[in-house]
């Protein structure tokens, strides 16, 4: 794709005036980072940092959970979420494939927020519409839907000087605000594993929101490389990378976001898997050294033979050593084996760990 | 973009600078900003012979890993051990803390395949339209 068809968020001007790096993201020009990535992953584990996320896809569902269809079309039960309150969960194929993650919020009794992945928004559009029934209404409020996530031990002291009330949020609940002149949605929710939130603002407004944060000497914006770290540190799936429409979300460690008491579209691969056994699952590894697992590269067992490969990789501040997540044969390794990461030529030590590198997060502070 | 006059580059942005028949060698600023956050570097061992643009180092970033060439071929007297533990010294201090070895230079020839300052200067113009 090039340059000329790749969209542009609202802040887009914004990030040229703070001299970002854009890079192509799913479609969009996107700052991928602007100090520096390291810089922008301190400034999130340690004060306030804002992203631009006006690129993902959100979607309005009008209608009864069972009676619309929408609670057959995700993995996590809906039908017990109360008002107010956030979830995450997938959608499937009728393969048990991941054709998304999602977060549902529930806006009233038969009103329903879904948010979705930028690259993904069009196919899980045209996935929802074919299945939601008659019953259901669905609107796609992406083109007028702006975005800034806030995250970071001191956010809620950063929106508290903004948004009266905003201290009342639990982890994974929402409400509406009113922040500079609208009412708005904001959630605590995020992508870092540390205390933030999720800003929903006018795609036409959301500028004012961004440069008012800015003021505050707390907050500097970060962009997708330390997002990606952030990410990576707490173990959390990224679409395209951990899930695919060829992995079902039992093999990619989403089992607890999937509820077997309800039906749900791809649901029968998954019932034989959890009879059966998984063939893959996502690892955890840590490298020996500061060289970090990339994208792609190969994953051998003790005995040198090829097992899987990397799905993540990066350079963890955090543990100041190269971390992943791998897509490996399920039988095959357990905690605390070692294997190696690399290629047939240069293989590199590391041992198998949990998924979750960084613990000592203010996600739920 | 930060140019040393007196050094001499390579295509690939290393810099080797000349003295006493040992060369210094380290990444230029080109390079160094393109990488990013430079987070680990392989460094070769005293004692390692090196042949002219062939691999010498391996340097990992935030974004990518690549390779690092010598510019000139030679036998590696000494390696810049700080960067073990901090190879943003690189990005801190590229023509200075952060070189990465010192090569006893084998054949003076070579020098003659390598850019001047000026002449890398026009070589990164001509990268920049």
């Amino acid at each position: 794709m090039n340059n000329e068809q790749l969209q542009k968020t609202p802040l887009y001007n914004s990030h040229l005036a703070l001299k970002a790096k854009m890079v192509s993201f799913g479609g969009w020009d996107m700052p991928v980072q602007y100090e520096g990535i390291l810089a922008e992953y301190d400034q999130t584990r340690t004060s306030v940092a804002i992203f631009d996320i006006s690129h993902m896809g959100e979607f309005i569902i009008e209608g009864d959970a069972i009676d619309s269809g929408l609670d057959r079309l995700v993995t996590m039960d809906i039908v017990s979420m109360p008002i107010q309150s956030c979830r995450y969960g997938a959608m499937l194929n009728n393969q048990g494939g991941v054709l998304d993650d999602l977060i549902v919020f529930r806006l009233e009794e038969k009103k329903w927020f879904l948010v979705v992945n930028a690259a993904t928004t069009v196919k899980d559009g045209e996935h929802l519409q074919k299945h939601l029934t008659s019953q259901a209404k669905f609107i796609d409020v992406s083109a007028q839907t702006g975005k800034i996530d806030v995250q970071g031990p001191r956010s809620r002291d950063v929106l508290n000087g903004l948004v009266e009330g905003i201290s009342r949020l639990d982890y994974f609940t929402f409400d509406f605000f009113d922040l500079l002149g609208e009412n708005v949605l904001i959630s605590r929710t995020g992508y870092t594993g540390e205390l933030g939130y999720e800003i929903y603002y006018s795609w036409d407004k959301i500028e004012t929101v961004w440069d008012e944060l800015l003021k505050n000497d707390l907050v500097k914006p970060a962009g997708l490389g330390a997002r990606d770290l952030l990410r990576l540190e707490v173990g959390y799936s990224l679409y395209g990378h951990e899930l695919s429409e060829q992995r079902t979300p039992l093999e990619t460690g989403l089992n607890r976001f999937v509820n077997f008491d309800k039906d749900f579209i791809g649901k029968e691969v998954l019932a034989q898997q959890q009879t059966e056994g998984v063939p893959y699952k996502i690892i955890g590894l840590t490298s020996e050294s500061r060289r970090a697992p990339r994208l792609e590269q190969l994953i051998y067992n003790e005995a040198g033979e090829h097992i899987g490969e990397i799905t993540s990789g990066g350079f963890s501040p955090y543990l100041q050593k190269g971390i992943g997540l791998g897509l490996v044969k399920a039988s095959v390794t357990q905690k605390g084996d070692q294997i190696f990461f690399g290629n047939d030529k240069a293989k590199n030590l590391a041992e198998v760990t949990e998924k979750i590198f960084y613990k000592n997060g203010s996600l739920k502070n | 973009m930060e140019i040393i006059e007196h050094y001499l580059y390579t295509k690939e942005h290393e810099w080797v600078s000349i003295e006493d028949g040992i060369a210094t060698v380290g990444i230029a600023e080109y390079a160094q900003d393109l990488l990013g956050d430079i987070t680990f570097i392989e460094l070769p061992s005293e004692g390692d012979e090196v042949e002219q643009f062939e691999q010498v180092a391996s340097i990992e970033s935030v974004k990518a890993a690549s390779d690092i060439f010598s510019p000139i071929s030679g036998t590696v007297v000494e390696v810049n051990s700080d960067l073990d533990d901090k190879p943003e010294l690189i990005n801190k201090s590229c023509y200075e803390k952060g070189w990465i070895a010192k090569s006893k230079i084998s054949d003076e020839d070579e020098l003659s395949n390598l850019m001047t300052a000026d002449e890398y200067k026009n070589f990164l113009d001509e990268l920049e339209k």
